[in-house]
Protein backbone atom coordinates (compact mmCIF):
# COMPACT_ATOMS: atom_id res chain seq x y z
CA UNK A 1 0.00 0.00 0.00
CA UNK A 2 1.61 3.18 -1.22
CA UNK A 3 1.83 6.23 1.51
CA UNK A 4 -0.39 8.21 -1.01
CA UNK A 5 -3.04 5.71 -0.15
CA UNK A 6 -3.51 6.79 3.23
CA UNK A 7 -3.34 10.68 2.80
CA UNK A 8 -5.48 10.81 0.19
CA UNK A 9 -6.84 9.57 -3.08
CA UNK A 10 -4.37 7.78 -4.88
CA UNK A 11 -3.03 9.03 -8.20
CA UNK A 12 -2.12 5.54 -10.43
CA UNK A 13 1.58 5.72 -11.67
CA UNK A 14 -0.40 5.66 -15.39
CA UNK A 15 -1.94 9.09 -14.84
CA UNK A 16 1.01 11.02 -12.83
CA UNK A 17 3.56 10.29 -15.62
CA UNK A 18 1.09 11.19 -18.17
CA UNK A 19 0.43 14.16 -16.35
CA UNK A 20 4.22 15.04 -15.83
CA UNK A 21 5.13 13.76 -19.61
CA UNK A 22 2.75 16.47 -21.22
CA UNK A 23 3.51 18.82 -18.89
CA UNK A 24 7.29 18.22 -20.10
CA UNK A 25 6.10 18.14 -23.72
CA UNK A 26 4.72 21.62 -22.96
CA UNK A 27 8.40 22.65 -22.05
CA UNK A 28 8.20 22.45 -18.44
CA UNK A 29 11.70 20.75 -17.34
CA UNK A 30 10.68 19.78 -13.78
CA UNK A 31 8.00 18.07 -14.84
CA UNK A 32 9.58 16.46 -17.31
CA UNK A 33 12.56 15.55 -14.87
CA UNK A 34 10.19 13.53 -12.28
CA UNK A 35 8.33 11.93 -15.18
CA UNK A 36 12.19 10.43 -16.18
CA UNK A 37 13.10 9.84 -12.67
CA UNK A 38 9.62 7.84 -11.57
CA UNK A 39 9.97 6.15 -15.40
CA UNK A 40 13.77 4.74 -14.82
CA UNK A 41 12.66 3.16 -11.59
CA UNK A 42 9.48 1.62 -12.95
CA UNK A 43 11.66 0.76 -16.01
CA UNK A 44 14.52 -0.52 -13.84
CA UNK A 45 11.68 -2.67 -12.26
CA UNK A 46 10.76 -3.82 -15.14
CA UNK A 47 13.97 -4.94 -17.10
CA UNK A 48 15.10 -7.02 -13.47
CA UNK A 49 12.14 -8.81 -13.47
CA UNK A 50 13.04 -9.58 -17.77
CA UNK A 51 16.80 -9.57 -17.35
CA UNK A 52 17.27 -11.84 -14.53
CA UNK A 53 20.58 -13.65 -16.05
CA UNK A 54 21.80 -10.03 -17.58
CA UNK A 55 21.78 -8.26 -14.30
CA UNK A 56 24.84 -6.41 -15.37
CA UNK A 57 23.14 -5.09 -18.59
CA UNK A 58 20.18 -3.60 -16.84
CA UNK A 59 21.13 -0.11 -16.05
CA UNK A 60 23.01 0.19 -19.56
CA UNK A 61 19.31 -0.93 -21.29
CA UNK A 62 17.64 1.33 -18.47
CA UNK A 63 19.58 4.47 -19.74
CA UNK A 64 18.96 3.01 -23.57
CA UNK A 65 15.75 3.30 -23.21
CA UNK A 66 15.26 6.29 -21.45
CA UNK A 67 17.37 7.95 -24.14
CA UNK A 68 15.21 6.74 -26.69
CA UNK A 69 11.98 7.85 -25.12
CA UNK A 70 13.94 11.21 -25.08
CA UNK A 71 14.59 11.19 -28.74
CA UNK A 72 11.27 9.66 -29.76
CA UNK A 73 8.84 11.85 -27.25
CA UNK A 74 7.48 13.82 -30.09
CA UNK A 75 5.67 10.49 -31.21
CA UNK A 76 3.28 10.26 -28.05
CA UNK A 77 -0.18 11.65 -29.18
CA UNK A 78 -1.58 12.58 -25.66
CA UNK A 79 -4.82 10.55 -26.43
CA UNK A 80 -2.89 7.36 -26.29
CA UNK A 81 -2.23 4.85 -23.20
CA UNK A 82 1.16 5.99 -21.89
CA UNK A 83 1.98 2.55 -21.13
CA UNK A 84 1.70 0.93 -24.12
CA UNK A 85 3.70 3.79 -25.40
CA UNK A 86 6.71 3.20 -22.90
CA UNK A 87 6.46 -0.23 -23.20
CA UNK A 88 6.65 -0.50 -27.29
CA UNK A 89 9.94 1.24 -26.65
CA UNK A 90 11.01 -0.40 -23.96
CA UNK A 91 10.57 -3.58 -25.43
CA UNK A 92 12.02 -2.66 -28.95
CA UNK A 93 15.43 -1.78 -27.21
CA UNK A 94 15.09 -4.58 -24.92
CA UNK A 95 14.60 -7.14 -28.33
CA UNK A 96 17.66 -4.94 -29.62
CA UNK A 97 20.11 -6.04 -27.04
CA UNK A 98 18.37 -9.67 -27.17
CA UNK A 99 19.42 -9.58 -31.05
CA UNK A 100 23.03 -7.84 -30.54
CA UNK A 101 23.82 -10.33 -27.76
CA UNK A 102 21.97 -13.55 -29.16
CA UNK A 103 20.59 -14.26 -26.47
CA UNK A 104 18.19 -17.12 -26.23
CA UNK A 105 15.63 -15.24 -23.43
CA UNK A 106 14.18 -13.28 -26.51
CA UNK A 107 12.09 -16.41 -27.52
CA UNK A 108 11.84 -17.78 -23.81
CA UNK A 109 10.44 -14.37 -21.99
CA UNK A 110 7.01 -13.16 -23.03
CA UNK A 111 7.05 -9.44 -22.84
CA UNK A 112 3.22 -8.79 -24.49
CA UNK A 113 1.93 -7.47 -21.01
CA UNK A 114 2.77 -3.96 -21.70
CA UNK A 115 0.02 -3.14 -18.70
CA UNK A 116 3.25 -4.45 -16.42
CA UNK A 117 5.34 -1.55 -17.28
CA UNK A 118 4.51 0.25 -14.37
CA UNK A 119 3.75 -1.99 -12.06
CA UNK A 120 6.86 -2.32 -10.18
CA UNK A 121 9.60 0.33 -8.78
CA UNK A 122 13.19 0.25 -8.48
CA UNK A 123 15.26 3.04 -7.28
CA UNK A 124 18.10 1.53 -6.66
CA UNK A 125 20.24 2.41 -9.97
CA UNK A 126 23.21 -0.73 -10.27
CA UNK A 127 26.33 0.45 -11.64
CA UNK A 128 26.39 1.18 -15.69
CA UNK A 129 29.00 -0.70 -17.93
CA UNK A 130 29.04 1.76 -20.81
CA UNK A 131 29.39 5.09 -19.40
CA UNK A 132 27.15 7.66 -22.07
CA UNK A 133 29.77 10.45 -20.48
CA UNK A 134 33.02 9.12 -22.49
CA UNK A 135 30.62 8.67 -25.46
CA UNK A 136 29.48 11.83 -25.28
CA UNK A 137 33.06 13.74 -24.82
CA UNK A 138 33.58 11.72 -28.57
CA UNK A 139 30.77 13.39 -30.75
CA UNK A 140 31.77 16.29 -32.77
CA UNK A 141 32.03 19.73 -31.34
CA UNK A 142 28.82 20.90 -32.88
CA UNK A 143 27.02 18.51 -31.05
CA UNK A 144 29.31 18.15 -28.39
CA UNK A 145 29.44 21.42 -27.31
CA UNK A 146 25.92 22.63 -27.78
CA UNK A 147 24.95 19.50 -25.18
CA UNK A 148 27.82 20.04 -23.08
CA UNK A 149 26.89 23.84 -22.01
CA UNK A 150 22.81 23.60 -22.39
CA UNK A 151 22.31 20.23 -21.31
CA UNK A 152 25.22 19.95 -18.35
CA UNK A 153 26.14 23.50 -17.68
CA UNK A 154 23.03 25.06 -17.62
CA UNK A 155 23.37 27.86 -19.60
CA UNK A 156 21.24 29.41 -22.38
CA UNK A 157 20.95 28.72 -25.58
CA UNK A 158 21.78 32.58 -26.17
CA UNK A 159 25.10 32.28 -23.59
CA UNK A 160 26.08 29.46 -25.43
CA UNK A 161 25.89 30.97 -28.97
CA UNK A 162 28.13 33.32 -27.96
CA UNK A 163 30.67 30.93 -26.15
CA UNK A 164 30.48 28.67 -29.05
CA UNK A 165 30.46 31.36 -32.06
CA UNK A 166 27.45 28.97 -33.18
CA UNK A 167 23.95 30.74 -33.87
CA UNK A 168 21.41 30.16 -31.74
CA UNK A 169 19.51 27.75 -34.59
CA UNK A 170 22.85 25.52 -34.49
CA UNK A 171 22.59 25.13 -30.83
CA UNK A 172 18.99 24.09 -30.65
CA UNK A 173 19.90 20.98 -33.44
CA UNK A 174 23.24 20.68 -32.10
CA UNK A 175 21.62 19.36 -29.25
CA UNK A 176 18.79 17.94 -31.09
CA UNK A 177 21.05 16.19 -33.19
CA UNK A 178 23.35 15.44 -30.88
CA UNK A 179 21.19 13.25 -28.61
CA UNK A 180 20.29 10.90 -31.34
CA UNK A 181 23.70 10.67 -32.40
CA UNK A 182 24.50 9.99 -28.93
CA UNK A 183 21.88 7.14 -29.37
CA UNK A 184 23.35 6.12 -32.25
CA UNK A 185 26.57 5.72 -30.86
CA UNK A 186 25.38 4.14 -27.73
CA UNK A 187 23.89 1.06 -30.75
CA UNK A 188 26.79 0.70 -31.90
CA UNK A 189 29.18 -0.22 -28.74
CA UNK A 190 26.16 -2.54 -27.37
CA UNK B 1 27.48 8.29 -16.90
CA UNK B 2 25.30 7.67 -13.63
CA UNK B 3 21.34 7.10 -14.64
CA UNK B 4 20.79 10.13 -12.48
CA UNK B 5 23.22 12.51 -14.74
CA UNK B 6 21.83 11.30 -17.50
CA UNK B 7 17.78 12.09 -16.27
CA UNK B 8 19.36 16.20 -15.16
CA UNK B 9 21.01 16.36 -18.61
CA UNK B 10 17.79 15.24 -20.98
CA UNK B 11 15.55 17.26 -19.09
CA UNK B 12 17.54 19.87 -18.53
CA UNK B 13 16.48 23.05 -20.71
CA UNK B 14 13.80 20.97 -22.49
CA UNK B 15 11.86 23.33 -25.27
CA UNK B 16 8.24 22.50 -25.81
CA UNK B 17 7.56 19.83 -28.19
CA UNK B 18 6.03 20.47 -31.64
CA UNK B 19 2.66 18.22 -31.43
CA UNK B 20 2.69 18.12 -35.41
CA UNK B 21 6.58 17.17 -35.52
CA UNK B 22 5.20 14.15 -37.17
CA UNK B 23 2.29 15.18 -40.05
CA UNK B 24 4.81 18.20 -41.19
CA UNK B 25 7.43 15.55 -41.85
CA UNK B 26 4.88 13.27 -43.68
CA UNK B 27 3.93 16.41 -45.83
CA UNK B 28 7.54 16.98 -46.94
CA UNK B 29 8.51 13.57 -47.50
CA UNK B 30 5.10 13.26 -50.30
CA UNK B 31 5.76 16.01 -51.51
CA UNK B 32 9.21 15.51 -52.41
CA UNK B 33 8.36 12.02 -53.31
CA UNK B 34 5.45 13.38 -55.75
CA UNK B 35 7.54 16.06 -57.34
CA UNK B 36 10.49 14.06 -57.45
CA UNK B 37 8.31 11.00 -59.52
CA UNK B 38 6.73 13.20 -61.74
CA UNK B 39 9.87 14.89 -62.57
CA UNK B 40 11.25 11.67 -63.37
CA UNK B 41 8.34 10.84 -64.80
CA UNK B 42 8.97 13.61 -67.34
CA UNK B 43 12.38 13.28 -68.11
CA UNK B 44 12.42 8.92 -68.48
CA UNK B 45 9.23 8.41 -70.01
CA UNK B 46 7.39 11.98 -71.14
CA UNK B 47 3.97 12.74 -70.17
CA UNK B 48 1.83 10.74 -72.70
CA UNK B 49 0.87 13.23 -76.08
CA UNK B 50 -2.85 13.01 -76.22
CA UNK B 51 -3.57 14.34 -72.28
CA UNK B 52 -4.71 16.74 -72.96
CA UNK B 53 -7.76 13.98 -74.46
CA UNK B 54 -6.51 11.43 -71.78
CA UNK B 55 -7.75 13.33 -69.00
CA UNK B 56 -11.75 14.24 -70.61
CA UNK B 57 -12.16 10.23 -69.79
CA UNK B 58 -13.12 9.06 -66.94
CA UNK B 59 -11.54 5.94 -66.79
CA UNK B 60 -8.31 8.38 -66.45
CA UNK B 61 -9.01 9.50 -63.89
CA UNK B 62 -10.57 6.21 -61.77
CA UNK B 63 -7.20 4.72 -62.72
CA UNK B 64 -5.31 8.16 -60.58
CA UNK B 65 -8.02 7.72 -57.90
CA UNK B 66 -6.91 3.94 -57.01
CA UNK B 67 -3.05 5.37 -56.97
CA UNK B 68 -4.31 8.35 -55.12
CA UNK B 69 -6.23 5.95 -53.01
CA UNK B 70 -3.73 3.74 -52.28
CA UNK B 71 -1.25 6.26 -51.42
CA UNK B 72 -3.86 7.97 -48.79
CA UNK B 73 -4.66 4.62 -47.02
CA UNK B 74 -1.00 3.40 -46.90
CA UNK B 75 0.16 7.13 -45.33
CA UNK B 76 -2.04 5.83 -42.61
CA UNK B 77 -0.56 2.96 -42.13
CA UNK B 78 2.80 3.76 -42.25
CA UNK B 79 2.32 6.87 -39.98
CA UNK B 80 0.76 4.93 -37.12
CA UNK B 81 3.58 2.37 -37.65
CA UNK B 82 6.01 5.10 -37.10
CA UNK B 83 4.84 5.72 -33.52
CA UNK B 84 5.36 3.23 -30.80
CA UNK B 85 2.63 1.20 -29.03
CA UNK B 86 0.15 1.86 -32.14
CA UNK B 87 -0.72 -1.26 -34.29
CA UNK B 88 -2.20 -0.73 -37.42
CA UNK B 89 -5.18 -2.59 -37.24
CA UNK B 90 -8.34 -1.67 -39.13
CA UNK B 91 -6.14 0.55 -40.95
CA UNK B 92 -4.92 -1.99 -43.23
CA UNK B 93 -8.82 -2.45 -44.49
CA UNK B 94 -7.93 0.86 -46.21
CA UNK B 95 -5.48 -0.24 -47.90
CA UNK B 96 -7.52 -4.03 -49.14
CA UNK B 97 -10.25 -2.03 -50.18
CA UNK B 98 -8.91 -0.15 -53.43
CA UNK B 99 -7.29 -3.05 -54.40
CA UNK B 100 -10.68 -5.45 -54.06
CA UNK B 101 -12.96 -2.48 -55.16
CA UNK B 102 -10.06 -2.56 -58.29
CA UNK B 103 -10.10 -6.35 -59.06
CA UNK B 104 -14.10 -6.32 -58.92
CA UNK B 105 -14.00 -3.04 -61.59
CA UNK B 106 -11.46 -5.58 -63.92
CA UNK B 107 -13.78 -9.01 -62.90
CA UNK B 108 -16.55 -7.26 -64.52
CA UNK B 109 -14.65 -5.56 -67.69
CA UNK B 110 -13.60 -8.93 -68.43
CA UNK B 111 -16.87 -10.68 -68.02
CA UNK B 112 -18.51 -7.88 -70.47
CA UNK B 113 -15.39 -8.71 -73.04
CA UNK B 114 -15.65 -11.18 -75.71
CA UNK B 115 -13.69 -14.17 -74.88
CA UNK B 116 -10.65 -13.47 -77.36
CA UNK B 117 -10.23 -10.20 -76.46
CA UNK B 118 -9.87 -10.73 -72.87
CA UNK B 119 -5.66 -11.35 -72.87
CA UNK B 120 -5.19 -8.46 -74.24
CA UNK B 121 -7.13 -6.25 -71.98
CA UNK B 122 -5.39 -7.80 -69.42
CA UNK B 123 -1.42 -7.65 -70.94
CA UNK B 124 -2.04 -4.32 -72.81
CA UNK B 125 0.58 -3.33 -74.89
CA UNK B 126 3.18 -2.11 -72.21
CA UNK B 127 2.66 -5.26 -69.17
CA UNK B 128 6.53 -5.72 -69.85
CA UNK B 129 7.58 -2.92 -68.34
CA UNK B 130 5.08 -1.32 -66.10
CA UNK B 131 6.16 -2.72 -63.06
CA UNK B 132 9.41 -1.59 -63.59
CA UNK B 133 8.33 1.96 -64.82
CA UNK B 134 6.38 2.31 -61.14
CA UNK B 135 9.79 0.47 -58.95
CA UNK B 136 11.70 3.19 -60.60
CA UNK B 137 9.59 6.17 -60.24
CA UNK B 138 8.79 5.58 -56.71
CA UNK B 139 12.32 5.84 -55.49
CA UNK B 140 12.46 9.46 -54.95
CA UNK B 141 9.33 8.82 -52.58
CA UNK B 142 11.05 5.86 -51.17
CA UNK B 143 13.97 7.89 -49.80
CA UNK B 144 11.82 10.87 -48.65
CA UNK B 145 9.21 8.73 -46.59
CA UNK B 146 12.09 6.47 -44.79
CA UNK B 147 14.04 9.86 -44.12
CA UNK B 148 10.48 10.49 -42.57
CA UNK B 149 9.96 7.39 -40.81
CA UNK B 150 13.45 7.61 -39.44
CA UNK B 151 12.68 10.39 -37.74
CA UNK B 152 10.00 9.29 -35.92
CA UNK B 153 10.33 6.21 -33.80
CA UNK B 154 9.22 3.45 -35.51
CA UNK B 155 9.45 -0.07 -33.61
CA UNK B 156 8.03 -3.08 -35.79
CA UNK B 157 11.07 -2.40 -38.06
CA UNK B 158 9.78 -4.95 -41.24
CA UNK B 159 6.31 -3.57 -41.16
CA UNK B 160 6.86 -0.28 -41.26
CA UNK B 161 9.53 -0.42 -44.05
CA UNK B 162 6.45 -2.32 -45.86
CA UNK B 163 4.31 0.45 -45.32
CA UNK B 164 6.80 2.96 -46.30
CA UNK B 165 7.37 0.87 -49.59
CA UNK B 166 3.97 0.88 -50.16
CA UNK B 167 3.51 4.53 -49.90
CA UNK B 168 6.54 4.91 -51.67
CA UNK B 169 4.80 2.75 -54.96
CA UNK B 170 1.65 4.31 -54.73
CA UNK B 171 3.56 8.30 -55.15
CA UNK B 172 5.80 6.58 -58.09
CA UNK B 173 2.35 4.90 -59.64
CA UNK B 174 0.21 8.34 -59.09
CA UNK B 175 3.06 10.18 -61.40
CA UNK B 176 2.75 6.86 -63.65
CA UNK B 177 -0.37 7.45 -64.57
CA UNK B 178 0.47 10.64 -66.33
CA UNK B 179 2.86 8.41 -69.20
CA UNK B 180 0.97 5.54 -69.15
CA UNK B 181 -1.45 5.14 -72.05
CA UNK B 182 -3.65 2.10 -70.42
CA UNK B 183 -6.42 2.92 -69.35
CA UNK B 184 -8.33 -0.37 -68.86
CA UNK B 185 -8.91 -2.21 -65.70
CA UNK B 186 -7.62 -5.42 -65.90
CA UNK B 187 -4.56 -4.04 -66.92
CA UNK B 188 -3.69 -1.23 -63.88
CA UNK B 189 -5.62 -3.03 -61.41
CA UNK B 190 -3.22 -6.05 -61.80
CA UNK B 191 0.79 -4.68 -63.24
CA UNK B 192 -0.13 -1.27 -61.15
CA UNK B 193 0.26 -3.20 -57.95
CA UNK B 194 2.64 -5.52 -59.16
CA UNK B 195 4.54 -2.37 -59.86
CA UNK B 196 3.82 -1.20 -56.24
CA UNK B 197 4.50 -4.60 -54.93
CA UNK B 198 8.27 -3.91 -55.75
CA UNK B 199 8.99 -1.45 -53.25
CA UNK B 200 7.20 -2.69 -50.60
CA UNK B 201 8.81 -5.88 -51.02
CA UNK B 202 12.30 -3.46 -50.88
CA UNK B 203 10.83 -1.83 -47.95
CA UNK B 204 10.37 -4.81 -45.82
CA UNK B 205 13.82 -6.27 -46.68
CA UNK B 206 16.01 -3.04 -45.90
CA UNK B 207 13.18 -1.55 -42.83
CA UNK B 208 14.88 -3.44 -40.31
CA UNK B 209 18.49 -2.05 -41.01
CA UNK B 210 17.34 1.17 -42.58
CA UNK B 211 15.03 2.22 -40.06
CA UNK B 212 17.21 0.57 -36.16
CA UNK B 213 17.28 3.84 -33.49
Amino acid sequence: MSPAHVSGTPEAPEERLHRLFVAGLDGDATAYRSFLDELGRHLRAFLRRRLAHARDDIEDILQETLLAVHNGRHTYRADQPLTAWVHAIARYKLMDFFRSHARREAWNTPLDEDSEVFAGSDAEPAQARRDIGVLLEQLPDRHRLPILHVKLQGLSVAETAKLTGLSESAVKIGVHRGLKTLALRIRGTA
Amino acid sequence: MKTEDLVSMLAADVAPVDRHAPGKRFAWALLFGIVGAVVLMAVLFGVRRDIGEAILMPMFWVRLGFAVVMAAASLVVTARLSRPGVRPGKAWLGVAAPVLAAWIAAAVVLALAAPDARLDLILGHTWRVCPLCIAILSTPAFVTIFWAIRGLAPTLLRLAGAAGGLLAGATGTMAYCLHCPELAAPFWSLWYLLGMAVPTVVGALLGPRLLRW
